[in-house]
């Protein structure tokens, strides 16, 4: 099937780091870094009140709405989006025009502080992101499909 | 469009269902929901109007359970079947993985039927997408209803290419999950064909 993500252990790591480091040098409460198609990719910070499948879901779908809003106005895309709540606020830019990055920060930041360390952030996802990309299209990791029998499909809807 | 992570051994796809307005697309993620273990799904959320019509979409995440240690997640959606609504059925239909069409079985809603899967083969084939080469199925609903059209003529109508079709009544749970089964199974199949 075209256009699979894959996301390999080094990478990961890679944008798990990228996630903590902007986090802390934002004053971030958290960030969420989220595939376009609504899948949660990794995050830092404080999460564990946080329904991140929820929040993915619904971000992707912001971002598409946004973008659906632009194509109409002849636009290419909004990279950025920022929501003002009474205790927190959300930013969220598009990177690599892959990925979602949503950051999550209170009183404790400041918008101008999170979109200056998003700025950093965003040009080293995009690294990451093209040697995930181009790893994934040369195809020579072990595809765990090619283990899959299809008694091992049929055996997952046995009831 | 899948999502396979390695690092975390899991396999995310995505299943959308479509159809005309108030064919029981959001009814099927309902009834999915409630008979689900809590440990097996997140949250469902629905971004309704007030009086409960689908206005963007509904969202259930879904844990089939594990293949060869990789845990397999659904993502499952629906689309808003109100004909204005075009714009945000496109939207979702980005990134989909597989497709079930729910079609109302009855007479009066055949017109509506035939639109929406002529708006769900034009809105893929914008994103590149053929209906024949995706893992599809089709839902009869509401076979409850006295007014409902013999199959024969639905199948005929709606499932011309005869892939795995079912009959439903989505509000008894009749018919969903043997219709979420056949799609989940389908994607699956396409994913290891595609390997």
């Amino acid at each position: 099937m075209s256009n699979q993500l894959v996301m390999y252990e080094e990478e990961l790591q890679q944008i798990s780091n990228i996630c903590d480091v902007l986090q802390r040098d934002s004053n971030a409460k958290a960030v969420l870094v989220i595939d376009k198609n609504g899948q949660a990719i990794a995050h830092s910070g404080e999460v564990e009140h946080l329904d991140v499948t929820s929040l993915s879901s619904l971000t992707a779908g912001n971002v598409a709405a946004t973008g659906g809003i632009a194509s109409l106005l002849a636009e290419k895309e909004f990279a950025g989006q920022f929501h003002e709540g009474e205790k927190t606020n959300v930013h969220i830019s598009i990177v690599g025009a892959r990925v979602i990055l949503l950051v999550l920060f209170d009183e404790r930041s400041s918008l101008g502080l999170v979109r200056l360390r998003v700025r950093k952030a965003a040009a080293e996802l995009t690294q990451v992101l093209e040697v995930l990309v181009k790893k994934s299209e040369a195809g020579n990791q072990p595809s765990v499909f090619a283990e899959i029998t299809d008694d091992d499909i049929d055996n997952l809807f046995n009831d | 469009m899948s999502f396979i992570n390695y690092s975390s051994r899991e396999i995310n796809c995505k299943i959308v269902y479509y159809g005309p307005g108030l064919c029981g697309k959001t009814t099927n993620l309902q009834y999915i929901y409630n008979k689900t273990n809590p440990e097996a799904k997140g949250k469902m959320i629905s971004l309704a109007t007030e009086t409960e019509r689908t206005l963007f979409f509904d969202f259930l995440p879904l844990s089939l359970g594990e293949i060869r240690g990789f845990r397999t997640r659904f993502h499952l959606y629906t689309v808003p079947g109100q004909v204005f609504y075009d714009a945000s059925r496109k939207l979702i239909l980005k990134g989909v993985d597989g497709v079930v069409f729910v079609g109302d079985s009855q007479v009066e809603r055949m017109e509506a039927n035939i639109e929406s899967l002529d708006n769900l083969r034009t809105n893929l084939a914008e994103q590149g997408y053929d209906l024949d080469k995706l893992p599809y199925c089709v839902q009869f609903n509401k076979r409850d209803l006295p007014n409902s059209a013999p199959l024969e003529e639905l199948t005929e109508v709606l499932n011309p290419t005869k892939v795995p079709q079912f009959e439903a009544v989505a509000t008894k749970g009749v018919g969903v999950f043997d219709t979420l089964k056949a799609v989940a199974k389908l994607v699956l199949t396409e994913l290891k064909r595609g390997s």
